[in-house]
C-alpha cells in the first residue's frame, strides 16, 4: 500500500514545479497558477498527515484544507481582479512591463 | 448462473452492479434526451398555433430517429480558423457532466436487494454541485475554439451567468440540508416520507423557487438563455458548429435539463415516493421497484415540460437584468433564507 | 507502491509541469485544471470525500474557470515574439530544484513517513459541520468576513478607472 512518504514527495514536487513556474514566468496570470499549485500540494500534505496521523477524529487536517481553500478562493479573484485591472492600465499582464508606481 | 455469480469477489460483483445500473441509466436519459425535443417541438407548435412535426411515423414518433440520421450523414464541416483541438473537445465536455451529475440521483428504491442509485455518497449533494460547474468548462471552449467574435461573446456571457446563478443555487438548497440534516440523498428523500406536505417544495418554498430560476439559468434555457440569443449572437457559443458536433451541443442542453430535473425531484419532490398507497417505503417486490423508477420518471417528466413550457411562454432578459435578478434578488433572498430557516430551528430546539 | 495513487500522481505532476511551461496561456490553465482534478482525486484516495469534492467545486469549477476567463480578457497585444519567462530562467529552476531536494531529502530520512496506512476514519460530514460550529467557529467567522472583504475589494478593483461612481 501508498505510504504517507509517497504522498509528501508527491506534494514536494508538486510545491517545487509551483514555485519554479511562479519565480520564472512573466505573464502575472501564470505567477498566481504557480502559487495555487503550491497551496494545493500544502493541502494535499494536510490531507495525508491527517489520515496517517494518530488522531483522525479530531479532523485537523481536514479543517485547515477547508479553510485553506477558502482562502484560496478569496486570493483568486481578488488576485485576477488586480491583474486585470494592471491589463487595463497598462494594456499587458507582463511583470516586466508593469515597472512604474505612478500612473 | 448463480453459483457462478456467488463465487465472484465483492470487487467485481460491485463492479458487475454498478454496470448493470450505469448503462440501463444512460441509455433511458438518451431515450429521455431523444424524445423531449420532440415533445418541446409539439409543444412549442401547440402554444404558437402550429401544427409541429406530425409526418415520420404515427404522430411523428419517429421524428428523432430523422433528426439523429440527419445529424450523422451531414457533412461534418470545420472551419478553417477555428482551433481544431478545443474544436473536439468542447461537444464532448458539454455531454459529459450532465451523465456525471446521475450517479448520485436515487432514481428508484430497490430492485431486490441492490439499492437504486450508481454511488451512495455520503457528500451528494456537493458532489453534484461540483460536477455541475465544471458544465462552464465546454462553453468557454467552445467560444475559445470558434476563434470569431460572436461565439467569444457567447462564451464569456455563458460563463459569468452559469457562475453567478451557481451562488445562488448553491446556497438556495442550504436550508434543506439545516431541516434534514445531512448531505446524503438518499437521506434527504427519506426525510420526505411523512405525507405529502413533508415533501421539501412545500416546507422550503423560497429554495425551491431559487433553485428553479438557478436551474433555468445554469442550463441556459429562457427566459435566461442570452448565451444563445439568436437575436444578438447570431446563435451564441455554437455557431461554429454543424452535424453531429453541433447534434451533441443541443443534446448536452437537454441532458443538463434532465439532471437538473432530476435534482429538483430528489430535493424537492420527495424522489421516487408517493405519499400513497404506502409507495413511500423502499419495496419490497421487484414490481413494487419498478413501480418506484416508474414514479421517478413521471415527476421528471412534468419538471421538464414545465421547462418547456417557461420557455415558450417567456420573453428573454436582457443581460444587465439576468445579473441584477442574480447578485441583487436571489443571492440575498437565498442568504435571508438560510438565516430565518436556522432561527426557526434554533428556537424550535 | 498502488498503481493508482501511481497514476494519479505522475498526472498530478505532468500536468502541473506542462501548466508551467507551455506557451498558449489557455493550454496553460486548462492543464492546471486537469492538476486540480486529480489532486481532487487524491484526496478522494485518502477518504477525504468532503475537501476532494470541495476541491472541485472551488478549484476547478471557479478559481479554474476564472484563470481561463482571465486570460481571454486579458490576450497580449504588444508583447508577440517576446521571451515568456525571466531571463536568467535557470535561477528561478534552480531555486525550484533546491527546494524539491532538501523537502525530498528530509521526507526521505524521517522514519515518521514510512508509517502504513491506518484503517480509515469514520469522518461523517455531520462531525465536519459540528466541529466547524463549535472548535472552529471563529476561523469560520473570520473567513466569511474575509471572503465578503474580498468580493468587495475584487468587485472595486476590476471597475474600470474613469467611471465616477453611480454605475458599476
Amino acid at each position: 500500500m501508498t505510504t504517507l512518504q509517497s504522498y509528501l514527495i508527491l506534494s514536494a514536487l508538486l510545491f517545487s514545479i509551483g514555485l519554479a513556474g511562479a519565480l520564472t514566468r512573466r505573464n502575472a496570470i501564470l505567477v498566481l497558477i504557480g502559487i495555487e499549485l503550491m497551496l494545493n500540494a500544502a493541502n494535499l500534505n494536510f490531507i495525508a498527515f491527517w489520515r496517517y496521523g494518530p488522531h483522525p477524529e479530531a479532523l485537523t487536517g481536514v479543517m485547515f484544507a477547508l479553510f485553506s481553500i477558502g482562502v484560496a478562493a478569496a486570493e483568486a479573484a481578488v488576485g485576477l481582479a488586480l491583474i486585470i485591472a494592471i491589463y487595463r492600465h497598462y494594456k499587458t499582464a507582463n511583470l516586466d512591463k508593469v515597472t512604474t508606481l505612478k500612473g | 448462473m448463480m453459483n457462478w455469480f456467488n463465487n465472484l469477489s465483492p470487487t467485481s460483483q460491485f463492479v458487475l452492479f454498478s454496470a448493470l445500473k450505469v448503462v440501463p441509466a444512460v441509455l433511458v436519459m438518451l431515450f429521455i434526451v431523444a424524445y423531449i425535443v420532440l415533445v418541446e417541438r409539439r409543444l412549442c407548435a401547440f402554444i404558437q398555433d402550429r401544427v409541429g412535426p406530425n409526418r415520420a411515423g404515427p404522430l411523428g414518433l419517429l421524428q428523432p430517429m430523422a433528426d439523429a440520421v440527419k445529424a450523422f450523414l451531414k457533412e461534418d464541416f470545420m472551419p478553417a480558423h477555428v482551433r481544431p483541438v478545443y474544436y473536439w473537445l468542447a461537444p464532448a465536455l458539454v455531454m459529459i457532466p450532465s451523465l456525471l451529475t446521475l450517479a448520485v440521483i436515487p432514481f428508484g428504491s430497490q430492485l431486490g436487494s441492490q439499492k437504486m442509485v450508481v454511488a451512495d455518497l455520503n457528500v451528494g449533494i456537493l458532489y453534484t454541485f461540483g460536477i455541475v460547474s465544471l458544465g462552464v468548462y465546454g462553453i468557454v471552449l467552445a467560444g475559445y475554439a470558434a476563434n470569431s467574435k460572436y461565439p467569444f461573446m457567447g462564451g464569456i456571457r455563458a460563463s459569468a451567468q452559469m457562475i453567478s446563478y451557481e451562488v445562488a443555487m448553491g446556497l438556495s438548497v442550504i436550508p434543506l440540508f439545516l431541516l434534514v440534516g445531512d448531505l446524503n440523498l438518499s437521506t434527504v428523500i427519506g426525510d420526505q416520507t411523512h405525507g405529502l406536505f413533508s415533501w421539501l417544495v412545500f416546507r422550503q418554498p423560497l429554495a425551491f423557487a431559487i433553485f428553479l430560476c438557478a436551474a433555468f439559468a445554469e442550463t441556459n434555457r429562457t427566459p435566461f438563455d442570452l448565451p444563445e440569443a439568436e437575436q444578438e449572437l447570431a446563435g451564441g457559443y455554437n455557431v461554429e458548429y454543424s452535424s453531429m458536433k453541433f447534434a451533441l451541443f443541443f443534446m448536452g442542453e437537454y441532458a443538463n435539463m434532465i439532471a437538473a430535473s432530476a435534482m429538483m425531484v430528489t430535493l424537492f419532490f420527495g424522489g421516487w415516493t408517493l405519499p400513497f398507497f404506502g409507495l413511500d417505503q423502499p419495496a419490497a417486490t421487484v414490481l413494487g421497484g419498478l413501480v418506484h423508477i416508474g414514479i421517478f420518471l413521471a415527476k421528471l417528466l412534468v419538471l421538464l415540460v414545465l421547462f418547456i413550457w417557461v420557455r415558450w411562454m417567456w420573453p428573454r432578459f436582457r443581460y444587465d437584468q439576468l445579473m441584477n435578478l442574480g447578485w441583487k434578488g436571489l443571492v440575498p433572498l437565498a442568504l435571508a433564507n438560510i438565516v430565518v430557516t436556522a432561527t426557526w430551528l434554533w428556537l424550535k430546539s | 507502491m498502488h498503481t493508482g495513487f501511481l497514476l494519479l500522481a505522475l498526472l498530478t505532476l505532468a500536468s502541473a509541469g506542462a501548466a508551467m511551461c507551455l506557451r498558449n496561456l489557455v493550454h496553460c490553465a486548462l492543464c492546471v485544471a486537469i492538476s486540480f482534478v486529480s489532486l481532487a482525486a487524491l484526496f478522494l484516495t485518502l477518504d477525504a470525500e468532503f475537501v476532494g469534492f470541495a476541491q472541485i467545486l472551488v478549484y476547478v469549477g471557479a478559481v479554474a474557470i476564472l484563470i481561463v476567463i482571465a486570460i481571454l480578457l486579458t490576450r497580449d497585444i504588444s508583447g508577440h515574439g517576446q521571451s515568456l519567462v525571466f531571463k536568467p530562467w535557470t535561477l528561478g529552476v534552480g531555486v525550484g530544484a533546491l527546494v524539491a531536494g532538501s523537502l525530498v531529502s528530509a521526507v526521505t530520512s524521517s522514519a515518521f513517513t514510512h508509517r502504513e496506512l491506518p484503517p480509515a476514519p469514520a469522518a461523517t460530514v455531520r462531525q465536519l459541520g459540528e466541529s466547524l460550529m463549535t472548535t472552529y467557529v471563529v476561523p469560520l467567522e473570520i473567513i466569511g468576513l474575509l471572503l465578503t472583504a474580498a468580493l468587495l475589494g475584487a468587485v472595486l478593483l476590476a471597475r474600470r478607472e474613469n467611471e465616477g461612481g453611480g454605475r458599476s
